[in-house]
């Protein structure tokens, strides 16, 4: 890049070390992309530009390197437009106020007053040293604190932990600056125990290396390559394979100046405790990777990542890390002892001391709900014949009653992400579909999560959702904006994945009304309206958010969903799927321009073009065209003819769910529609002639309504 | 190998002398433990009541600690419903606090280019307390040994200046330094001449057993709930009365009934948040009058101090 300053190129590397106590690992990405955002603002506001930088954080500094900036800003001229010389004075006193300067100091052009200010450059070095300090000032962490003598203030300096240096470096010259007591040096420290003592930093180009050779590795993103290949190293060097774990990798590396993954084992009698609490027990307390066995099953070794290069290579470490994890896992094969001295059914009996929310009960009442809706209420609503009903009713009921239940159990205590998992464990006996169906309840958890394995999990994981959904709309607990503590999205999107990837027929307005809300709620009269409808209308919502990253339009749904009782999640997106090809045909698209003039005429002559709701009686808003009519041309006939077969054989697919069909009944409209826009005048001057032709619109567009609101769509 | 790496370690008493030396000699006065039941070392007024206000404190001290749910009859290698906190208070924190911290586990033996220390976050917060502070758990390969805390609110009020608080798990760290799995393996202390010395076993194991089932099977419901209820009204009194060390003495009683009714597992769930509230509302306000009855000697020693 050639850039030239008062005629000599001059650009010089700059380096800013913010050395403090260690940073908590999970908030270093953050912190890095915090500097970048104020190091950018504040030089932009300088009118610097930065080009490429690079920032760097390790648990102790947070790093960044600039290169090639330019010694010195730019003078710029700046120039304001003021008042008319006219004006009244408080006008021009006003402009004087603003801009600095003094009445002579304007220029009057032609009867309007002109500043013009003149900024001389300034020198790179002088705008970093305001800036370091402003950054440092601004500085947003997620949680901060105070600390040492000045903390006896107030208005003390705030940082995640205590900051303890500042380098800045501005070529090979310091940039002074201060801010709460620490003050810029070339000083800087090395590893914490390999390397105690200061280190001098000469420039940005010899940071990194210095660093190097005091044992910190600065690049955060070399630790991590360092980590993911050291653990995958040590595991295959005894014959097994690392379980990858991108989150350990970086939460290690956020740990670390110094990173050494060092592979230890545990003793293989803790291998009857289930793999998942092996797992989470190494990687949440531990931060440990664990590893498998050649046939892919958990074996008993551990790596953990030290941060020093031992004396002894680690042997001793290991021996120490190797006791830790057989304290923690001594506790987890007590709990895993201590659960199954009792059934799922006699935990189960606490889950009535535990509210699951204040307005709607214990948990216990909560599973009375869920058993209810799954054994009792779904299989009739999901359309199973009576006996199958009647065969399932029982491992419904078994399942959703023990659903809950290892939520008092020693081991989710510890570990509440194993809830589900663990009951799944405990109910081993009782038969692989009742089990699965308790592991399953929370499934789908996200968009690309498993769906509950078997038809009892399917019911089960529904009845669950239904519960929460019911419960926290009919309290008027809705999700709003970026709020949802109750998780109701997720609930939501469940749902809806469950229902439409498992095929499942079932009225969402059925499944959400006649629930007997004093009884299963508690409600001890507490004001209560049907929420069903918004129930619906919001799982339509998330269905839309859903389907777009399946290219499903979500106008489209908005047209099929707005005739009304289209709440058959399965049959509205065929309905919907067979809408967008044809909206994507010649015809379609012809078809949506012919509906929308006639919309537009029809509601100039104030005839409402709304389609009848599903269940409403009888069409009285258009008035339909005599089948006979004397004033009637060979054009009105066509059309009135291809409406007569149009009309029930659209009617006719969309009652036997031939979505296709019913669009190629619409299809067949699209020529005479055509043809009577261009045959025909609408507003004819007999009034007759015009009414009929408006009956003839209001009945085409009733027959296109009778597959989908076209008004809805949008194009 | 193994044996002379024992011998050459220091027993539990010799690792507090070598602490309370360590400490002595960087300015800590080393007080006594506590003369009441409490869960942690933060509960001595040495730190709760004295960490507030703008007066330098720098004190080190053990503190027996009482945990009744963690009591396991003695049978668990790690677990003991009452252990030693070793506890440190510097005011306001110094800039070296990190290194003199580490200076301490090299005191008591522990190698940093042997053994991996580490500060991982850990924020610390004392609902009863009305407490809370930022640091770290420190870990030597892979355990906690320390936490480490610059507490930043106590009683719900500011630390002006913030004060730098070390707990030291005791046995934790003898445990390590000794290389024993079972805590009641510890050498209390070393034979000399004749005199055998004692293991941690020979000390605490019968309590264990038997605190153990006093508080979970044994003891008083009733007179719990009365001795809390008697508490709560006795540290109200002395608050109204202007003594605030005599009333904060009533909410660490009342902290720990509240501890003991747990461990006899009869407080619901629903009751317990309610519990808590009432032993935070006794911290507080003993906190509150500490502050009432101190501040005007603060503000003419401090002028500018502030609350």
């Amino acid at each position: 890049m050639d850039r030239e300053i008062s005629g000599v190129d001059a650009v010089t590397d700059f380096l800013l070390e913010l050395r403090s106590e260690e940073i908590p690992a999970r908030m270093q990405a953050g912190a890095r992309a915090e500097l970048d955002k104020l190091f950018r603002a504040q030089m932009a506001a300088a009118g610097i530009d930065v080009g490429d930088f690079s920032i760097w954080s390790t648990p102790r500094r947070l790093a960044l390197i600039a290169k090639g900036l330019l010694d010195a800003t730019a003078a710029v001229s700046e120039e304001l437009k003021g008042p008319r010389s006219s004006a009244p004075p408080q006008a021009l006193e006003g402009f004087l106020r603003k801009t600095g300067l003094t009445q002579d100091q304007l220029e009057d052009r032609d009867g309007v007053y002109f500043a013009v200010i003149d900024k001389p450059g300034r020198a790179t070095a002088e705008v970093l040293a305001e800036a370091i300090p402003a950054i440092i000032r601004a500085f947003a962490w997620p949680k901060s604190m105070r600390w040492g003598k000045d903390s006896a203030s107030s208005e003390s300096l705030r940082w995640v932990r205590p900051l303890s240096g500042i380098v800045a470096i501005f070529g090979e010259e310091l940039i002074p600056c201060e801010v709460g007591g620490v003050a810029s040096g070339y000083a800087t420290r090395g590893h914490r125990f390999h390397c105690p003592g200061e280190i001098t930093i000469g420039s940005a180009s010899d940071y990194a290396e210095k660093l190097r050779a005091c044992h910190v590795i600065v690049d955060h993103e070399e630790r991590q390559a360092i980590i993911r290949d050291g653990a995958a190293k040590a595991a295959a060097d005894a014959g097994l394979t690392l379980v990858a774990d991108e989150g350990l990798v970086i939460e290690n590396a956020g740990l670390t100046e110094w990173p050494v993954p060092l592979l230890g084992r545990f003793d293989e009698a803790f291998l009857e405790v289930p793999p998942e609490v092996i797992q989470l027990t190494a990687r949440v307390n531990q931060k440990y990777f664990v590893v498998n066995d050649a046939a892919g099953k958990l074996a008993n070794g551990f790596v953990c990542t030290a941060n020093i290069d031992a004396v002894d290579g680690g042997a001793e470490i290991v021996a120490g890390n190797r006791k830790v994890l057989a304290a923690r896992l001594s506790d987890a094969r007590f709990f895993w002892e201590q659960d199954q001295k009792k059934t799922l059914a006699q935990h189960a009996e606490k889950l009535a001391n535990i509210t699951f929310h204040e307005k709607l009960g214990t948990v216990s009442q909560r599973v009375e709900r869920i058993s209810s809706i799954a054994a009792t209420r779904l299989p009739e609503l999901i359309g199973w014949d009576e006996e199958k009903a009647r065969t399932m009713q029982p491992r419904l009921k078994l399942a959703a009653d023990l659903a809950k239940a290892d939520l008092v159990t020693e081991m989710v205590g510890e570990f509440p992400e194993l809830q589900g998992l663990m009951g799944y464990y405990y109910a081993s006996a009782l038969g692989s579909d009742v089990a699965e169906a308790i592991r399953d309840q929370y499934k789908p958890a996200g968009p690309n999560d498993d769906l509950p394995s078997n038809e009892v999990g399917v019911l089960v994981s529904l009845a669950d959702k239904a519960d929460a959904l019911f419960g926290f709309f009919a309290h008027n607990m809705k999700p709003t904006g970026s709020k949802d503590p109750f998780a109701l999205r997720r609930a939501a999107l469940g749902t809806i994945r469950i229902i439409v990837e498992n095929n499942l027929r079932i009225s969402l307005t059925s499944l959400f009304s006649a629930v007997d809300w004093e009884r299963l709620y508690d409600s001890k009269g507490a004001d209560y309206s049907d929420p069903t409808e918004e129930i619906v209308a919001f799982l339509i919502d998330r269905l839309k958010v859903q389907q777009r990253e399946a290219g499903v339009r979500h106008d489209l749904i908005d047209a099929v969903f707005a005739l009304g009782g289209e709440d058959d999640l399965v049959r509205l997106l065929a309905r919907v799927k067979a809408l967008q090809a044809f909206m994507a045909s010649d015809d379609g698209a012809n078809l949506l321009a012919g509906y929308k003039r006639a919309a537009n005429i029809l509601k100039q002559a104030d005839i409402s073009v709304a389609p009848a709701k599903a269940g409403a009686a009888g069409d009285t808003a258009v008035t339909m065209a005599a089948p006979a009519f004397a004033g009637a041309t060979d054009v009105d006939r066509a059309l009135l003819a291809a409406l007569d077969t149009a009309e029930p054989a659209a009617a006719a697919a969309v009652a036997d769910e031939r979505f296709t069909d019913a669009m190629a009944a619409l299809a067949s409209l699209r020529a005479p529609i055509d043809a009577f826009f261009d045959g025909v005048m609408v507003n004819d001057p007999d009034e007759a002639v015009r009414a009929y032709r408006l009956g003839l619109l209001a009945r085409f567009t009733g027959a296109v309504h009778g597959v989908a609101d076209f008004s809805k769509i949008e194009g | 190998m193994a044996d002379a790496a024992e011998t050459k370690s220091l027993s539990f008493q010799d690792m507090i002398l070598t602490l309370h030396a360590y400490w002595g000699a960087r300015g800590c006065a080393i007080l006594q433990p506590y003369d009441m039941r409490v869960g942690a070392g933060t509960f001595h007024p040495a730190t709760t009541l004295r960490s507030l206000g703008p007066e330098p404190w720098n004190v080190a001290y053990v503190q027996p600690s009482r945990r009744p749910t963690d009591g396991r009859y003695g049978e668990n290698p790690n677990r003991l419903q009452h252990y030693y906190q070793y506890q440190v208070i510097l005011k306001p924190s110094p800039a070296d606090l990190q290194e003199q911290y580490l200076g301490s586990l090299a005191a008591i033996g522990i190698d940093p280019l042997l053994h991996d220390i580490r500060f991982v976050e850990d924020d610390w917060e004392s609902p009863t307390l009305g407490a809370w502070g930022l640091g770290w758990e420190v870990w030597c390969d892979g355990m906690e040994v320390t936490q480490f805390t610059y507490f930043q609110q106590m009683g719900g009020f500011d630390c002006k200046p913030v004060a730098g608080e070390l707990t030291y798990g005791l046995e934790r760290l003898a445990m390590y330094i000794q290389n024993v799995d079972n805590v009641y393996d510890l050498r209390f202390s070393d034979p000399v001449g004749d005199v055998p010395g004692v293991s941690y076993g020979d000390v605490f194991l019968e309590n264990e057993k038997q605190f153990s089932k006093w508080n979970f099977e044994v003891a008083d419901t009733d007179s719990l709930f009365a001795g809390f209820k008697a508490a709560e009204a006795e540290c109200q009194r002395a608050i109204a009365a202007n003594v605030p060390l005599a009333a904060y003495d009533q909410a660490i009683e009342a902290s720990h009934l509240f501890n003991l009714l747990q461990a006899r597992g009869v407080i619901s769930v629903q009751e317990r948040a309610n519990y808590m509230a009432r032993v935070r509302d006794l911290a507080k306000g003993s906190c509150k009058a500490w502050i009432d009855s101190q501040s005007d000697a603060w503000t003419a020693k401090y002028p500018g101090w502030t609350l």
